[in-house]
């Protein structure tokens, strides 16, 4: 499995322990008022007795959904402040989306429409348009981030598995928004660097220190 | 106590001033009339609202073109918001049943303001007819979404400034019914009626009220403001112009966040009139649903921006409304625990309104469930923006706003034409819609969670599967809300007077005037003396509806 320093884990962890919760509460609720249905039918108590409320319940079932949904709030919490720090030895990848395509521009330069990353290192993508808004969504990764014009938003990961894996534009932007899908290839770090070669000497960048120019 | 001319006359014949057939519905200032403007002119709005997710769900039933273009489809999908939320989900309770009942459940003769009553329905058909028109401007129905976001909205060349105007002047007539009903409200209630003493439908809209009134004129002009962006470059929103789309995202949910609890508040309402009155037993807790309905209205003032948490918000903005968003719910789970308890010990009979209160619990509470999902930090970064929110929000505004509006016709249909409808035909269009509604939307939580976002025309075909399964759903749906009209419509072309006066065996003040209701009312001046709900245990008023569904 994929895991960026078990972001995903944490994801679907919280995921499952607010579906657990919900799924119990729901059966019970919908237990219950089938039970009263059937039991306390016009059938089966044709006479019905007035209950004007009870306190202590009332109480009960305030105070424990509270502690509930606080204990969900915290596992999300935990997993997204995760994904908020990228370790210092990240790998800087600039991801830009456009209509209706995403490039990505990468420290020595090369600038690619496929996103290549080496396995087992962390990768920080700093996140942008130049046009509308959109949003760089892995959803292998179990994250997205907005790509909003003038604005950098950053977000990191570590793929732990080797493959490619769908990019997917989530805030709508027009006529081709369905269409703006591109990958995640990664690669073993010989591959990785060997890309990072042939990307260069195809596009004739001369040296990595000739700055990357955005426009 | 009236002695005038109106004594007695119900107030589907009293035409008033105005002779033609036509001109006495649409001039009329009865609340009753206007609420009935309001429920035919909004069943139509549905209806096309309906018409377009039909086509929506009919084009993605498999990968690739089906039957429009992406163009068609990003256009479609638009006008299915903009109706459905703007026309139809946010003033549909209040404008049709709240108009009706509201006096009647105060055992008043009209609202505060019965003119200006008549003035927002006028704007409200102003404002959607606007909208319908500038379907067929030149240039293009609107294609933005409903949510207008800019910078798109700044380029699109479609018609995006009618669709503006339009939704700014429905919100003039959201105002100033809210204003209508504070009024109404404070001033209007019979002798007797203390606050302690109203229905909760009425403390519903009493909530709903002030939510847009404060809420509204924030749309307003941030709308207005988009107009003149596209008019004027000012660069307020425009990031090419220096401006901040983000800050057009916040100003658009600080009112329509709220304006989500607008749409679910008056359901809620609906659903606490209802339960108590087939269960035959006063409702349980009921101070904690009144004021529940309080504590929703202000702090879901305060929960705007979980829609923007893959925005790039400080983790100290993310941390509050993580966290607020999920107190949200609590007072939600009260009043769900309280209608429960409601069942304990009751005499309960599945009528029509009964069955969608009670398919009303189940859905919304899914929807509540999968809400608290997305309010968990990490799971809304993978879960935003895919079809896992389509399908919450369906599950919340249509099983939750939508049962809650069918909920209420069941219930109030016969009282407000005099007619009885067929009851084996509502109940077969419940559970058909019920069944089909949960085709429709739940694969659409499972291919969300798998990665399918929303608003696509196309998809990858791992999600083949759940597509065409909720295509299938839709049909359905349609089937059941077709036979739920034609059972409306057969009920409205009867000659047969229906004329019991409570044939529910509701103890609020509407079962205890004439059907269909006199002109102002109440012939004679309702006391109150006690609780709304205060059965007396009698043995049950004979069912003369349920004899319908036996011929
Ligand atoms: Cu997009
Ligand atoms: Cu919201």
């Amino acid at each position: 499995m994929f895991s960026n320093s078990n972001y995903i884990d944490s994801v679907d962890h919280a995921f499952i322990f607010i579906v657990a919760i919900s799924f119990i509460l729901l059966v019970f609720i919908t237990g219950l008022m089938i039970y009263f249905v059937i039991k306390y039918s016009r059938k089966n108590n044709p006479k019905a007795e007035n209950i004007h409320g009870n306190l202590k319940l009332e109480i009960f079932w305030t105070v424990v959904p509270v502690f509930l949904v606080m204990g969900m709030f915290y596992f999300g919490w935990v997993g997204y402040a995760d994904l908020q720090n990228p370790p210092p030895e990240s790998m800087k990848v600039k991801v830009v989306g456009q209509m209706w395509k995403w490039y990505f521009d990468y420290e020595n330069g090369v600038r690619t429409d496929t996103l290549f990353v080496p396995i087992n290192k962390p990768v920080k993508v700093e996140v942008t348009s130049i046009d509308v808004n959109h949003s760089f969504f892995v959803p292998a990764f179990r994250f997205k981030k907005d790509a909003i014009p003038n604005r950098i938003n950053t977000a990191w990961f570590k793929p732990e598995e080797l493959g490619s894996f769908d990019v997917a534009c989530a805030e709508y932007c027009g006529l081709k928004h369905a269409y703006m899908y591109t990958e995640v290839v990664v690669m073993t770090e010989a591959d990785f660097l060997a890309k990072m070669e042939s990307e260069l000497a195809k596009k004739n960048i001369p040296a990595p220190t000739e700055v990357k120019t955005d426009k | 106590m009236s002695s005038d001319s109106s004594h007695n006359v119900s107030y589907l014949d009293y035409k008033g001033r105005w002779k033609g057939k036509i001109t006495s519905w649409i001039f009329s200032t009865d609340h009753k009339k206007i609420g009935v403007l309001y429920l035919f002119s909004m069943l139509i709005l549905f209806s096309i609202g309906v018409l377009f997710g039909f086509l929506m769900r009919l084009e993605l039933i498999a990968p690739g073109k089906t039957i429009m273009e992406p163009q068609m489809y990003n256009s479609i999908f638009t006008l299915h918001g903009i109706i459905m939320i703007f026309m139809f989900i946010i003033p549909g309770l209040p404008a049709i049943f709240g108009n009706f009942f509201l006096p009647l459940l105060i055992g008043a003769k009209d609202v505060a303001f019965p003119r200006l009553n008549l003035l927002s329905w006028w704007l409200f058909m102003f404002g959607s007819l606007l909208a319908i028109l500038s379907v067929f401007l030149p240039g293009g129905p609107v294609d933005t979404g409903w949510t207008f976001y800019v910078p798109y909205s700044v380029r699109s060349t479609t018609n995006v400034f009618p669709a503006l105007i339009a939704a700014f002047i429905l919100g003039f007539s959201s105002i100033l019914t809210g204003l209508n009903f504070i009024t109404t409200i404070h001033r209007m209630r019979v002798q007797g009626m203390t606050w302690f003493r109203m229905p909760l439908f009425v403390w519903s809209l009493y909530a709903t009220s002030w939510i847009q009134i404060l809420a509204t004129p924030i749309i307003g002009i941030t709308l207005l403001l988009v107009v003149m962006e596209r008019a004027f470059n000012i660069g307020i929103f425009d990031p090419s112009l220096g401006g901040d789309p983000v800050l057009f995202q916040h100003l658009f949910w600080i009112y329509s966040h709220p304006a989500v609890y607008v749409m679910i508040i008056p359901a809620m309402g609906i659903i606490s009139e209802i339960i108590p009155v087939f269960a035959r037993r006063t409702i349980f807790g009921y101070k904690f649903i009144a004021f529940s309905s309080i504590a929703i209205a202000l702090m879901g003032s305060l929960v705007w921006a979980h829609h923007m948490f893959t925005v790039g918000m400080s983790p100290t903005a993310m941390i509050i409304f993580s966290v607020l968003t999920f107190l949200v719910a609590i007072p939600s789970a009260i009043k769900v625990f309280n209608w429960v308890a409601t069942l304990y010990k009751g005499s309960i009979q599945l009528d029509p309104p009964m069955l969608y209160a009670l398919g009303f619990i189940f859905l919304f509470s899914i929807g509540g469930f999968t809400g608290l999902i997305q309010g968990a930090l990490s799971v809304n970064i993978h879960i935003h923006d895919t079809s896992f929110i389509v399908a919450h929000f369906h599950y919340v505004m249509f099983g939750g706003t939508g049962f809650g509006i069918f909920a209420a016709l069941h219930y109030w249909f016969p009282k407000m034409f005099a007619k009885s409808y067929n009851m084996k035909t509502a109940k077969f269009s419940f559970w058909t819609l019920f069944f089909g509604f949960n085709v429709l939307y739940f694969p659409m939580f499972v291919m969300g969670w798998l990665g399918m976002p929303r608003r696509y025309y196309d998809y990858l075909p791992e999600y083949h599967i759940y597509h065409f399964i909720s295509t299938i759903g839709s049909w359905i749906v349609v089937i059941a809300l077709v036979a739920m009209f034609a059972n409306f419509i057969v009920a409205l072309r009867k000659k047969e007077k229906f004329t019991e006066e409570n044939p529910w065996g509701g103890e609020t003040l509407e079962w205890k005037t004439s059907t269909p209701p006199p002109l102002e009312n109440f012939d004679i001046e309702p006391v109150v003396d006690s609780h709304p709900y205060e059965y007396k245990m009698n043995e049950p008023d004979q069912d003369l509806l349920k004899e319908e569904g036996t011929k």
